[in-house]
């Protein structure tokens, strides 16, 4: 296993498009979660800091940050695209198995680092989120730190599956831009399926919970929106727009499920495909 | 003989397409192999499977003992198929030491194989800013960094300019020496002739002929002739039983012989008929010639069946 990420990390680390997006991936989320903490002086009008909002306070700092930080998984979603798409055009995946990789290998060694990825960059956020949470948060008793950390697990599960996605679209389509319109082209389709599922059913609600199953919805839904959920901490009375922002167990079974047969898939893929 | 590849009853069709049809042949140790074919014969197609890239459709094949997977016997083989492919933005010495991940073997080879290619002063440029001569000695050096039982070659000197043909000939020669098995496809018939021991000829996926070169087609040689008596000669050889085609280019007859013949014999006989040659020389057919009449052989037997 080691030497199947050596491998892979060698080839993205020496590619300076590659190594430049990882660390976009990685400095972006991290500066901008930074920059949000600390109390930004408008020229003396007025200053600017969110952390008086309360939203850096835990528990609700895990679901916020995670929430965010999760859009900044676009830039290794080119990455991972490209790292199929490279392999193809510059035909060094036939050169890999002519050199004695299996075809298990290969897609072993880009899923190995699919999840080396979103491990780091978890840990990453967790890190960050619980030190800034520390210096603004007005509760810092374990239970009350701990209490949502399960944001995180969902956040990890969420990248999986999302690059999972883009491994299993740079396999089909060869080419890294393809791939990437792949995915505008699914989220449409995927609300296409509700309208449809809405036709059916004759209400969004049902037609909602047959979206909830699909990729895109399915990776979404694991982290929900958590503006409602600020709003709700300062207007409590309002019952009405009070909804559930829980991590559930099937939410993450889900999108582990999708990943799963996204990379089956893709195995299945080049196991059949003449190179 | 220990057998390093084995193929048996291979086909690949693609679509309708039959680009390897019934294949069998076995590469021994310690000989110099060509696969030979005109273009789209099935000589890739065939390293391509047997290399692990492309699916058969039926039959099977084997490396080694037949005890391996063939990804870990390819860790024991080296390839190079059609052009060199490597990371264009790793230097030499970076997607080497790739291959010797995937490979496992030690770094400490890198050296010792960039210096049999005469790269290892450019060990630090990109792969990029290769020539493709350059491109294609790097290849043979990844070729060899396991020192490989046996070496395939698939169409090396493939767009390379005579320098650069010369070169890649010299290392083949030079590994070849070193007793390394090698299989090389090619279409340029005259390259196998000079390093080949051993050939499989193909033709539209088919198999025509396997075994040694100098007795790929049982021949006794031929005659070029010229004479005064331009008709006369030719009359004789067409009702001497010894001869077999009679070619005609202008004033030149090369008459094929069925039944071994010497040349005064021949000149001795043709002087009692009263034809005196002008010009008499005995050949055997080069490798391009003795692929033509197999070829040939085979196309007037299909139109007579």
């Amino acid at each position: 296993m080691l030497r199947l990420i050596q491998l892979e990390l060698q080839k993205l680390w020496l590619n300076k498009v590659s190594r430049a997006l990882i660390f976009v991936s990685f400095i972006l989320p991290f500066t901008v979660l930074v920059l949000s903490s600390i109390k930004i002086n408008f020229f003396g009008f007025f200053t600017l800091e969110l952390g008086e909002l309360g939203i850096f306070n835990f528990p609700i700092i895990w679901h916020i940050t995670t929430f965010f930080a999760s859009y900044f998984k676009f830039f290794f979603a080119i990455v991972v695209v490209s790292m199929i798409g490279n392999e193809y055009s510059n035909k060094t995946l036939k050169q890999n198995l002519i050199d004695g990789l299996s075809k298990k290998e290969f897609i072993l060694s880009k899923f190995y680092t699919i999840v080396f990825f979103s491990l780091c960059a978890t840990l990453l956020i967790g890190l960050a989120t619980f030190f800034i949470g520390l210096y603004y948060s007005s509760y810092t008793e374990a239970a009350i730190i701990f209490r949502e950390v399960e944001f995180l697990l969902a956040y990890f599960v969420k990248l999986v599956g999302f690059f999972s996605l883009c491994l299993f679209f740079g396999m089909l389509v060869k080419r890294s831009a393809f791939a990437l319109a792949f995915l505008v082209v699914l989220y449409i389709v995927e609300w296409l399926i509700f309208w449809g599922a809405y036709e059916v059913f004759g209400n969004s609600d049902t037609a909602f919970k047959v979206k909830n199953f699909l990729p895109l919805e399915s990776m979404y839904k694991l982290i929900d929106q958590p503006i409602q959920r600020i709003v709700m901490t300062k207007f409590p009375e309002k019952t009405e727009i009070a909804y559930d922002y829980a991590v559930h167990w099937y939410e993450i079974v889900i999108v582990l499920g999708w990943s799963a047969l996204f990379i089956f898939l893709s195995y299945r893929l080049l196991k059949k495909r003449d190179l | 003989m220990e057998p390093i590849l084995t193929i048996n009853n291979l086909t690949k069709k693609f679509g309708y397409l039959t680009a390897v049809k019934d294949l069998s042949f076995t590469i021994n140790k310690g000989n110099v192999y060509g696969i030979l074919g005109p273009n789209g014969s099935g000589k890739s197609t065939t390293l391509g499977i047997v290399l692990n890239v492309v699916n058969k459709t039926s039959g099977e094949f084997h490396w080694f003992d037949g005890n391996t997977t063939t990804h870990n016997a390819l860790k024991q083989v080296g390839a190079i198929i059609e052009r060199p492919n490597f990371y264009p933005y790793m230097t030499a010495e970076q997607n080497l030491k790739l291959v010797c991940k995937i490979k496992g073997v030690e770094y400490k080879k890198i050296t010792e194989k960039l210096e049999i290619v005469g790269l290892l002063d450019r060990k630090d440029s990109k792969f990029r800013t290769y020539s493709l001569g350059m491109k294609q000695r790097l290849a043979i050096a990844s070729a060899l960094l396991n020192d490989p039982e046996i070496l395939i070659l698939d169409e090396p000197t493939n767009g390379l300019d005579p320098q650069g043909i010369h070169q890649i000939r010299q290392i083949i020669k030079d590994i070849a020496n070193n007793g390394t098995t090698i299989l090389l496809a090619s279409h340029l018939l005259d390259e196998v002739e000079k390093v080949c021991t051993h050939v499989v000829v193909l033709r539209k996926g088919e198999k025509l002929y396997s075994g040694r070169v100098d007795e790929m087609i049982s021949s006794y040689g031929f005659f070029e002739l010229k004479a005064e008596k331009h008709n006369d000669l030719l009359e004789e050889l067409k009702s001497n039983p010894n001869f077999g085609k009679v070619k005609v280019e202008g004033d030149l007859i090369t008459a094929f012989l069925n039944e071994p013949m010497s040349s005064p014999e021949f000149n001795k006989m043709m002087f009692d008929k009263n034809i005196i040659l002008s010009h008499l020389v005995k050949r055997k057919e080069s490798l391009e010639e003795q692929f033509l009449q197999l070829t040939d052989n085979l196309e007037i037997n299909q139109k007579t069946v």
